[in-house]
């Protein structure tokens, strides 16, 4: 079994696991408004830094300009509430065209 | 649209086609997969792809406890009903007004939302391999952009979320010349007591 497939199901059983905490406790344990709050928060700050990493560094130093460049396009974009496809384009489409420009 | 991508952006940045499909199969979390396979294609490993989703995933367990009652009492219907758990399911089914049309709501939209998931990713990946080089050449901006476009509402409608992530994404970045790949992801859950209480409580 190679190693991408161990992790897959990994993660699948994990978080089926997670999902059965309220069936297997019938709902009778109710979980503190903070507790519910962190974990919610802990998944934000997760996918922040997950995407702070993934447009500024590649293989432990910085990625160059064009890809944080066009992730800030696709940020724009985003704030401005483009369909999900538009946001995922636009940066895809401005880190191609600034490389093609001779950015790096 | 956002399983499409999904399928099509982890097939385009070199998996099998398969990978996405059976990860959407089983494991069934959108954020969690976009992470997962963000951290394989940057080079991480297993190990730290399979963590960084197991996190996301924990408060899976906190939705789960919300909806226990609505998974109806057999025990085939809370083991089925268990998987289709996510963000989207319980906050639609929480949002109707009486437990009967809950439960419906709950099932119907599940159910649903399961199969245009597991549709929409099939369908992207088989197109993703039909992508040629023109969308690879910016393919490692679009996952970042993926995330924006998932974060970007909460940080939005929480200001108080704003202070832990950002301080998270700077201890992640601060410590990517050090560690291993997919590493420093799991870092900036420290900045995570930076959220304040409910109502600003603290000041």
């Amino acid at each position: 079994m190679n190693a991408t497939v161990a992790m897959i199901l990994t993660l699948a059983v994990g978080t089926y696991a997670l999902r059965l905490v309220g069936p297997a406790l019938h709902g009778r344990v109710e979980l503190p408004a903070r507790v519910r709050e962190l974990l919610s928060a802990g998944a934000v700050v997760l996918l922040v830094a997950l995407l702070a990493t993934g447009a500024l560094t590649e293989g432990g130093g910085f990625a160059g300009w064009a890809r944080p460049a066009a992730v800030l396009v696709g940020a724009v974009l985003a704030w401005r509430r483009a369909p999900f496809p538009v946001v995922v384009l636009g940066a895809a489409v401005t880190a191609g065209v600034l490389r093609s420009a001779g950015v790096a | 649209m956002i399983g499409l991508s999904f399928g099509a952006l982890s097939v385009a940045g070199g998996l099998p086609v398969w990978v996405p499909v059976l990860m959407s199969l089983v494991v069934y979390a959108g954020s969690a997969q976009f992470s997962a396979v963000g951290v394989l294609l940057a080079g991480g490993g297993p190990v730290a792809a399979a963590a960084t989703g197991l996190l996301l995933n924990t408060r899976t367990a906190a939705f789960s406890l919300a909806v226990a009652d609505l998974l109806g009492p057999g025990r085939a219907a809370r083991l089925f009903g268990a998987h289709l758990v996510t963000d989207e399911t319980v906050a639609f089914a929480l949002a109707q007004p009486d437990p009967a049309r809950r439960r419906a709501a709950f099932w119907v939209f599940g159910i649903g939302l399961f199969a245009v998931w597991n549709a929409g990713v099939l369908t992207g990946a088989l197109a993703g391999t039909a992508l040629g080089d023109p969308a690879r050449y910016g393919l490692d901006a679009a996952f970042p952009a993926v995330l924006v476009a998932l974060v970007l509402p909460t940080l939005r409608a929480n200001a108080r979320l704003r202070r832990p992530a950002a301080l998270g994404a700077l201890l992640a970045l601060a410590a990517t010349p050090f560690v291993p790949a997919g590493v420093p992801v799991l870092l900036a859950l420290a900045g995570l007591p930076a959220y304040g209480r409910t109502g600003g409580v603290r000041r």
